[in-house]
C-alpha cells in the first residue's frame, strides 16, 4: 500500500514536470521585464476568456505574449501595446474595462446600489425614530400601564 | 403610496431577471469586433495554388468579398465548409480563403476532399497577419464591401440559417450599394 501511495506521487510529480512550460526571454533591464509582466497580467487571452495571457497556455496566448515582447523590444511603450491590441481585438481584451458610455454602468453600477443602499437604511432608520416619538405615552396612560403591569405594588414610585 | 413599496422590489426583481436572461442568451465566445467600419488591414500573402503570387486585399476594391479565415485541423471549418460550397455555387461575391497556421500539403488535401469554394486562397503560415485581423478562433467570416470596408464578421461556423437570414441579404445589400 505505502509503495502504491510513493508511486502514484511520485506519478504526479513526473506529470508536473510534463506540464510546466518555461518561456526564456531576455529582456534588456528589469524596466522591461516589469512592463512585460504587468502587461502579460493585464491582457486578456480570448480562446480561454477568464484567463489573462500570463495564465493562459493556449496558442494565441503564446502569440500575444510573443508580440507584447518583440513590441516591447522594438521600445514601444505600454499604452503603444495596449493600444494595439485593442485595435485587433477591441475593449474584451483588456482586464480593466476603459472608462465611457458603454462601460458607465459597469464603473459606477457599485457606487450607485451602495447609495441606494444608503439613502434606504437611513429613511428606515428615521422613519423607526418617528415611531417610537408618536407612540410616547402620556403621564396618565403611563400610570395605567405601571398599574396593569404591576398589579401587587400600586403605590410604588408612580412618578418614574 | 404604500402599494408602490410593496411592488418595487417586485418590479427590481423583474428588471434583474430580464437582465440576467439576456446575459444568458449571449454567446460570450462572440467578442465583437473593432475592425468592423474599418478598412480591411494591409497584407501580401502567397497564394495557395502558386505560392510565388501573391494576394492582397486591393486586388479586390471596387468588389464585394468574403474573407474566410480556415484551416485543415480546424473542426468547425468543417462544419461549415458546405454551406460555403452552397454560397460559391451562387456566385454572388468573390470568396477569398484565408488559411491560418497551416501546412500547404494539408491545406491543398483538404480542398481536394471536400471542395473548394474559394476563388483565391491567401496562406497565413505564421498567423501574423491572422493576427491583424483580430483572429482568435477559426472559423471566423469577414464580409467586405466595395470600398474595402469590413461591414460584418461573423464568428464562428456559418449555418444554412445564417446564410439563409442573414448572409445573403447582407451580400445583396452591400453590392447595391455604390
Amino acid at each position: 500500500m505505502r509503495s502504491f501511495i510513493t508511486l502514484l506521487f511520485l506519478s504526479l510529480v513526473q506529470i508536473n514536470f510534463v506540464l510546466a512550460q518555461v518561456e526564456f526571454r531576455t529582456f534588456k533591464n528589469t524596466e522591461q521585464e516589469r512592463q512585460y509582466n504587468v502587461l502579460i497580467d493585464e491582457l486578456r487571452c480570448l480562446v480561454c476568456q477568464n484567463q489573462n495571457l500570463k495564465d493562459s497556455n493556449s496558442d494565441l496566448a503564446k502569440d500575444m505574449r510573443n508580440k507584447v515582447f518583440s513590441m516591447l523590444s522594438d521600445g514601444k511603450n505600454k499604452d503603444d501595446i495596449v493600444e494595439h491590441m485593442v485595435a485587433r481585438y477591441g475593449d474584451f481584451v483588456l482586464y480593466k474595462p476603459p472608462f465611457k458610455s458603454i462601460t458607465l454602468l459597469l464603473w459606477i453600477g457599485p457606487l450607485l446600489f451602495f447609495v441606494i443602499a444608503f439613502v434606504s437604511v437611513v429613511r428606515i432608520v428615521k422613519s423607526r425614530n418617528q415611531d417610537e416619538v408618536t407612540t410616547k405615552l402620556s403621564e396618565a396612560e403611563h400610570q395605567r400601564a405601571e398599574a396593569l403591569l404591576n398589579p401587587s405594588d400600586k403605590n410604588k414610585d408612580k412618578t418614574a | 403610496m404604500l402599494k408602490l413599496k410593496f411592488i418595487l422590489p417586485f418590479i427590481i426583481f423583474s428588471l434583474l431577471v430580464v437582465l440576467l436572461f439576456v446575459g444568458l442568451s449571449n454567446d460570450p465566445r462572440k467578442v465583437p469586433s473593432p475592425l468592423v467600419g474599418k478598412p480591411t488591414p494591409g497584407f501580401e500573402l502567397p497564394q495557395l495554388k502558386d505560392p510565388s503570387k501573391s494576394f492582397n486585399p486591393d486586388m479586390l476594391k471596387g468588389k464585394v468579398w468574403l474573407l474566410n479565415i480556415w484551416a485543415s485541423w480546424c473542426s468547425g471549418c468543417r462544419v461549415e465548409h458546405p454551406i460555403l460550397n452552397e454560397l460559391a455555387k451562387r456566385k454572388m461575391l468573390t470568396m477569398v480563403g484565408f488559411n491560418y497556421k497551416d501546412t500547404n500539403d494539408d491545406a491543398t488535401k483538404w480542398l481536394a476532399q471536400f471542395g473548394n469554394p474559394y476563388d483565391v486562397v491567401a496562406t497565413d503560415q505564421d498567423g501574423s497577419v491572422g493576427f491583424d485581423y483580430g483572429v482568435y478562433g477559426v472559423p471566423e467570416t469577414f464580409f467586405i464591401d466595395k470600398k474595402g470596408i469590413i461591414r460584418y464578421k461573423h464568428i464562428g461556423p456559418v449555418s444554412y440559417k445564417d446564410l439563409t437570414e442573414k448572409l445573403i441579404p447582407l451580400i445583396k445589400q452591400l453590392k447595391a450599394e455604390t
